[in-house]
């Protein structure tokens, strides 16, 4: 998607698999990945469809992404902040396991 | 932040907003809930914080909004934004999630203004990546001035030629306009025409946006009958048929819309009873003329009850408040109708043009009840047509009963996007009214909860989101 | 239609499972059972529960039919031609302290004795083997291999089906509206017509209570409505089903990725209305006991919640036996435990009612023990 007018909204960062994305403040994660001309955000858990935002106002669950490590978030009910990660959710959720280690599964390095 | 209020609004859309800043200039504590970060609902989203600065690309209906966010603002109501409400039971115990807390209020007055949702629009590759509902475009450009160049707007409906209208306004090129308005609805709405005249300023609008459009050069193909999105990954045409003939348009985009109908799945959790409406086919909440519903201190108010518009829904906000009041002691039942009664008479006038427009946007049948095997009727858990018509020849008879048979409404949209395609296909495989289907058995939470906001719900009161 | 007259067998009041149940193990001894439901077949119990085929943690007078039942369910297709969703990956109950633990090997030694050696204890290792996602506090606990679980839903479709495949009559929406016997027989008035056998069976469930009253018999059964939460989706992270000694909680993710969530926390039921109210500082609680085995499952989100109606005994065992009318026998009031029961009740039934007597022990479940 395009912007159709210039504003004088600050500028954050975020990351979609492994890519660095600017993407403007007050935005929802499904506005900054439509505007990076993203509309597939996970594959469905029974058959691995692709699916992508559908709604935009939270009623239809299609846009799921993982957010810093936590699946099955709204990508359209949730605004980006600066150094968010995101990942298309692929299947079922995963939720962050305890790793031997102590370490939780997803944790930033 | 307390933990009881005289009155609770859920929804800060036309009709909770005016509730809202009616209910705050009596005595009695107010309390708006609404999960977006700023007030407006959907049909008045980002109002208050708009940045495109040519205004007559999103028109000065849009803008009517702001009037409503500054009475809101100067109210004093307290107003709870990013607020997600998953439960409102009968007892009127309000169970809010914000931030990864939970907690719950409870309110002697409850309105319930939720608004309105798309109508589901079950056509062959209504699932894939690239196709959005037009109302889902207009929040991208309402909320981040973002457009989609070269889309095909395809369905029926004001919002569909509204979202057009803005595009072009915008600059935007337009692919191409499918609208599957089924001719002979003019022959069904003719009977209303006579008191959709008195709301000729509406009418005019709606013919101006079709005649721009078609000046502007865009594609404008009327009499469509049928639609397929194809693609495997994503969409990459539409196909679409006119008579006995097919046509196809390559498309990597698709804003489909056939009409809007009311998020009922919050009131209906409660335990309030809704009727079937044969005209809008969707479920309508019962409510009396203060909009109280058949739960005692329940009320529902805006596009949530019927399909009205926005001036109808500020309106019944309105005396939904007044009623609420009443109720609370704060207004007697002489000041209570009177404080109404010029809110009544604006109301009638707004639902003048709603049976004209209820009769020319009536989705046909096909395009509510997939006559394909493989159209995806729940999206969420990916059940096709087929498989919900062989539940009923295998005795399903509702769509509670459809859990003993498929996934099909237990996703996480709770049947948002394929409640009213169930039980209109149950309804017709059986040959019974779908009034007799019902619909499906909805509990709270309304909204997905995360498990640790529950386990910490019963965490010492007070503690709730900014405290410590 | 509604004053024509059904003749059977057996009429058998309540399309629960253990209708169901009692109806194809009759089927099978060549009787013709006609079941007669209020609503339609698993609207309650039978339908929403927790799906648990568990011996863990049993009541002992239950212990023969929860075995029975164990291996029933292992060949279950062979009975209802479907497998019902049925998968065994065994049941841990999980320890936190060491009090816990030593009551469960109390526990353990008095099964022993009575010659039940099913339940085992195992350590922190074998505990983190078993369940690896369990919180790092937890230091062992009880575990039954070949315990498990099923589809509530899909296992009353599959006997109701088989049920009607071997010539069984069910009528729906059919509330009892009198019961009376005349010279032998017993005579049933529904909304749905009317009918008559020598034989009735009461499997009304949490109903079970008033027709008992109508076949002369006294059975306080409490209405409950015990609550339930499930989530969407996840990824396959857990196994075996899951309690824990010192909280209320039972716990288990299918193989569709969802994760049920129960325990004995209860709503509150409206049985005239079919209604059950959630309460959710009961969930809250459910939800924290969950959270504290498996810390993980925080971010899980809960997509529903709900409660079915439920029968309640006083002393938490059913009703299982002959009234005391000739011709009359009762299966309801399973306490939350009934699901992995089926099964075997309803050949218990059958055999009563065939030859009158069964090779269950079923003595501490009679009626009359509330006469």
């Amino acid at each position: 998607m395009r912007r159709i007018d210039q504003d004088n909204q600050p500028q954050v960062t975020i990351e979609f698999e492994g890519k660095l994305l600017a993407a403007r403040r007050g935005d929802s994660v499904a506005s900054a990945l439509l505007e990076a001309d993203q509309w597939t955000f996970r594959t469905t858990p029974v058959n691995g469809e692709a699916r992508g935002p559908f709604c935009m106002m939270g009623v239809c669950f299609d846009c799921l992404v993982e957010i810093d490590g936590v699946a099955n978030c709204q990508a359209c009910m949730m605004e980006v902040r600066d150094g968010m990660s995101i990942k298309r959710q692929q299947g079922a959720g995963d939720i962050r396991l305890p790793l031997p280690n102590g370490d939780k599964k997803g944790d930033a390095p | 932040m307390k933990t009881h209020y005289d009155i609770a609004i859920v929804g800060a859309g036309p009709a909770g907003m005016a509730a809202a800043s009616i209910a705050a200039e009596h005595d009695v504590s107010v309390l708006l809930l609404d999960e977006q970060n700023d007030a407006g609902g959907q049909i008045y989203r980002a109002v208050s914080r708009q940045n495109i600065t040519d205004r007559s690309i999103l028109g000065p209906d849009y803008y009517k909004g702001q009037d409503l966010v500054s009475e809101l603002r100067s109210s004093g109501a307290e107003h709870i934004t990013g607020a997600t409400v998953w439960q409102v039971s009968p007892e009127r115990e309000i169970g809010i999630s914000k931030d990864g807390k939970a907690w719950m209020v409870t309110a002697d007055q409850v309105i319930i203004a939720t608004g309105a949702q798309e109508r589901p629009f079950p056509v062959p590759g209504w699932t894939l990546p690239g196709v959005m509902s037009a109302g889902g475009a207009q929040v991208a450009l309402k909320s981040s001035g973002l457009a989609e160049p070269d889309a095909v707007f395809a369905g029926s409906g004001p919002l569909l030629l509204l979202v057009a209208y803005q595009y072009m306004k915008a600059g935007i090129p337009i692919r191409a306009i499918l609208d599957t308005t089924p001719r002979i609805n003019l022959l069904r709405a003719l009977p209303h025409l006579p008191s959709a005249l008195t709301s000729i300023g509406e009418l005019i609008k709606g013919r101006h946006w079709i005649a721009s459009l078609v000046t502007a050069g865009i594609p404008f193909i009327k009499g469509v009958e049928d639609l397929k999105l194809l693609g495997e990954d994503a969409v990459t045409k539409v196909e679409y048929r006119i008579g006995k003939r097919w046509h196809k348009i390559d498309t990597t985009h698709v804003f489909l819309h056939q009409g809007v109908v009311p998020n009922v799945n919050l009131a209906m959790s409660a335990g309030c009873a809704h009727n079937w409406s044969k005209v809008q086919l969707c479920w309508h909440a019962q409510t009396d003329r203060w909009a109280e519903s058949d739960i005692q201190g329940i009320a529902i108010a805006g596009d949530g009850v019927a399909i009205g518009g926005a001036l109808a829904a500020e309106h019944q906000g309105r005396i939904a408040a007044f009623g609420a009041l009443h109720r609370c002691g704060a207004l007697k039942s002489v000041e209570r109708d009177s404080l109404a009664a010029p809110f009544r008479k604006a109301l009638s006038r707004e639902l003048r043009l709603r049976p004209f427009l209820d009769a020319i946007f009536q989705p046909p049948k096909h395009l509510r009840i997939p006559e394909g095997e493989d159209t995806i009727v729940c999206r969420c858990e990916e059940v096709p047509a087929a498989l919900i018509r062989d539940s009923v020849a295998l005795g399903c008879v509702g769509p509670n009963q459809l859990k003993s048979f498929s996934r099909c409404g237990m996703g996480p949209c709770q049947g948002r996007f394929c409640g009213l395609t169930v039980s209109e296909m149950i309804a017709e495989a059986c040959g019974v009214p779908v009034s007799e289907v019902g619909a499906y058995r909805l509990r709270p939470p309304v909204k997905p909860l995360m498990l640790g906001e529950l386990a910490a719900l019963n965490a010492e009161p007070g503690s709730t989101p900014g405290d410590g | 239609m509604a004053n024509s007259t059904h003749t059977a067998d057996v009429i058998i009041i309540g399309g629960g499972l253990h209708g169901c149940s009692t109806a194809v193990h009759l089927a099978r001894a060549g009787l013709k059972a006609i079941i007669v439901e209020k609503d339609h077949v698993g609207r309650h119990a039978s339908g929403v529960n927790a799906g648990g085929v568990r011996r863990l943690g049993r009541a002992v007078p239950e212990l023969p039919l929860a075995n029975a039942a164990l291996d029933q369910w292992h060949t279950i297709q062979e009975l209802v031609d479907e497998d019902c969703e049925f998968a065994s990956p065994g049941q841990v109950k999980v320890a936190e302290t060491e009090a816990e633990l030593q009551a469960l090997s109390a526990r353990r030694n008095k099964l022993l004795v009575l010659g039940h050696e099913h339940e085992e204890i195992i350590d922190r290792a074998q505990l983190r083997e078993l369940v690896p996602a369990v919180a790092p506090h937890c230091i062992g606990g009880m575990w039954v291999k070949g315990d498990g679980h099923a589809n509530p839903f899909a296992t009353v479709q599959a006997f109701k089906r088989k049920a009607l495949s071997l010539g069984c009559h069910i009528l729906e929406n059919a509330p009892v509206a009198s019961l009376i016997k005349q010279a032998g027989i017993w005579r049933v008035i529904s909304a749905q017509g009317h009918m008559e056998a020598p034989v009735i069976v009461n499997c009304a469930g949490a109903w079970g209570g008033g027709i008992a009253a109508m076949l002369g018999d006294r059975a306080p059964v409490e209405f409950r409505a015990l609550m339930l939460m499930i989530t969407a989706r996840l990824q396959p992270f857990v196994k075996p089903v899951i309690g824990a000694q010192g909280r209320s909680l039972s716990f288990k993710q299918f193989g569709n990725g969802t994760v049920l969530i129960g325990g004995a926390y209860q709503g509150r039921a409206e049985p005239d209305r079919n209604k059950t109210h959630l309460d959710f500082s009961g969930l809250a609680a459910n939800a924290a006991a969950a959270a504290a085995i498996f810390p993980a499952l925080r971010e899980a989100r809960i997509a529903r919640c709900w409660a079915g109606i439920e029968g309640h005994m006083p002393d938490s065992i059913p009703v299982i036996g002959a009234g005391i009318e000739e011709g009359a026998f009762h299966a309801f009031g399973f306490s939350a435990h009934g699901f992995a029961l089926s099964p075997v009740v309803g050949k218990v039934i059958a055999d009563l009612v065939t030859t009158g007597i069964t090779d269950m022990p079923i003595d501490a479940f009679s009626i009359g023990r509330f006469h």
